[in-house]
């Protein structure tokens, strides 16, 4: 590790670990400006304090409301809001993978000639840059309210995480390999089963099942807008004041969602 | 790799054997017959007049958005300066809070395995697993709409992804060079101040301005459930079918979520 010296009137040198930016210029530059942004920030929020203060009572009477969870009075909404969720999620997942797969293949440099790599980077930002609940709030104008929107959200943005890793990925691919095969006089979709897609399946498979955890994740708020799912049940339960409902569908939420995580990250370790 | 004599003693390579292949098989089977039950689960539930009718309504949609209303550009500045306030101020408080989790729960610098660690585990997996709307949605009945509820609740869902990206960091430093602090005689602190914190800055750095990138959208739509931020308009517009003012918020956050994610992509090129 490097470290910079300073000598400080004397024969005892001191020594400080290496700062992060370098050039102390800079370095305090960057600090100043935090420091006066924070103050600017500040000073510009408009927080009712005296609100504020209120909050930590009724917080304790809300967090008191949630006990204990109540999952038998509204069960049959809570099981309706799971099944939404849940199949929403397979749906959409298995749809967007597989439109993915294509929008990834021309987004490669190394696969796709530049109008076409161009045309599919704009569909992957278009799909990234928008919230889930933003693009939900368009189908639901379209399609109406229920889970197809959700559904159709869910796919529309697992297009866009999926293409954008897994070209990634091709375009770090072995060359070696993918030419080899090409030596052989192979068209181009046998050099893509041949030469591309052994090398990028286990990503594939990784990321498919990080995306399925997502996805469910991300099911779970699409109702707030009236996509469906679970989300609409707690955003009901909610809305009528049914606070121990509400702690009883959060933590049906949360146990889930560690599943998924564990399970994913078991998937994960398995294939890469 | 398996391979299939013919008659003729002729071989022939195979990639699986065929129990290996009636496996697969029926993998895929299972795999599209949950798929498909799953579309008519969720197609039971559609109006599917609705969404015949889905291109009409589009084109309907889109004509409506167009022309946008920009001198409505005017009313959105002070909620997006809200927005990114609420984005970093909320990313300054997990930062806060995650970094120590982050030291408790790495398994080379917490205090304890048995108790200390676990609940520091614990803690970001709860945080990880509540989506930032649902934190929003709890936190505006205990504190009242407006910023206050955005800060906290972009905070506490960030703590989780800073602590466990953070942690992993920790986990994987060098451990020759924490060992050659730890031989010249130094404690605990000096220890990490010399030996761990230089090694992880750079992956700190780079985590926290990936958080906020994502924090920048996050923030856009935490408006939607009363928590401050532009999302309010942006219901605001919704609930009134203003929609020439809807495209003009859209462009917005298009334009502020292009720029956080530039800025986050130079930040981390630089320090990585």
């Amino acid at each position: 590790m490097e470290a910079s010296i300073a000598l400080s009137g004397g024969p005892i040198r001191r020594w400080r670990p290496k700062p992060l930016i370098e050039n102390p210029w800079t370095r305090y530059a960057v600090y100043l400006a935090a420091i006066l942004y924070a103050g600017i920030a500040f000073g510009t929020l408009d927080i009712n304090w005296a609100r504020a203060a209120e909050g930590f009572e009724r917080g304790g009477r809300f967090i008191a409301g949630f006990f204990p969870p109540d999952f038998v009075s509204k069960r049959v909404e809570i099981t309706e809001g799971l099944i939404e969720s849940i199949t929403m999620t397979v749906v959409s997942t298995a749809i967007g993978i597989v439109l993915s797969i294509p929008v990834a293949l021309g987004a490669a440099r190394n696969l796709a000639p530049l109008p076409i790599y161009l045309f599919c980077r704009a569909i992957i930002a278009l799909s990234r840059t928008f919230q889930e609940i933003i693009i939900a709030i368009v189908f639901v104008a379209m399609v109406g309210f229920g889970p197809l929107a959700g559904m159709l959200t869910l796919a529309f943005a697992t297009i866009g995480f999926m293409a954008k890793l897994l070209a990634e990925d091709i375009e770090d691919i072995e060359v070696a390999q993918a030419e080899a095969v090409r030596a052989t006089g192979a068209s181009w979709f046998q050099l893509l089963a041949w030469g591309i897609q052994p090398q990028v399946l286990p990503r594939l498979i990784g990321l498919s099942a990080y995306r399925l955890d997502i996805n469910f994740r991300e099911s779970a708020v699409l109702g707030l807008v009236g996509a469906g799912g679970i989300g609409d049940t707690l955003n009901n339960s909610f809305e009528r004041y049914e606070f121990d409902t509400a702690a009883a569908i959060m933590l049906i939420i949360i146990i889930i969602v560690m599943g998924c995580e564990y399970s994913s990250s078991w998937i994960r370790r398995r294939v890469q | 790799m398996p391979v299939a004599v013919r008659g003729g003693g002729e071989k022939l390579w195979m990639r699986r054997t065929r129990a290996g292949d009636i496996v697969a098989w029926f993998g895929w089977l299972v795999g599209v017959a949950i798929v498909v039950a799953s579309f008519e689960l969720i197609s039971q539930v559609t109006i599917w007049a609705f969404v015949w009718d889905a291109p009409a309504q589009g084109a309907d949609l889109i004509g409506r958005m167009f022309p946008p209303r920009w001198s409505y550009a005017s009313q959105l500045w002070k909620p997006m300066w809200d927005t990114i306030n609420m984005a970093t101020l909320g990313t300054g408080l997990a930062v806060l809070l995650g970094v120590p989790v982050a030291f408790l729960a790495a398994h080379n610098t917490t205090p304890s395995v048995v108790f200390v660690r676990p609940t520091a585990i614990f803690v970001i997996v709860f945080s990880r697993s509540i989506n930032s709307l649902i934190w929003a949605l709890l936190l505006v009945v205990v504190f009242g709409p407006g910023t206050l509820a955005g800060i906290l609740s972009i905070g506490l869902r960030s703590i989780g992804f800073i602590g466990k990206l953070l942690y992993e960091a920790i986990e994987e430093i060098d451990t020759t060079q924490v060992e050659a602090i730890t031989a010249t005689g130094a404690g605990r602190g000096q220890v990490l101040a010399w030996g761990i914190v230089p090694q992880i800055m750079p992956a700190f750095a780079g985590i926290t301005v990936f958080r906020w990138d994502i924090n920048i959208r996050e923030a856009t739509v935490l408006g939607l459930v009363g928590a401050g931020g532009i999302g309010m308009q942006l219901q605001a517009s919704i609930n009134v079918l203003a929609w020439p003012q809807v495209t003009v918020i859209f462009a917005l956050i298009l334009v502020t979520v292009l720029a956080s994610e530039w800025l986050s992509a130079r930040v981390r090129h630089a320090v990585i």
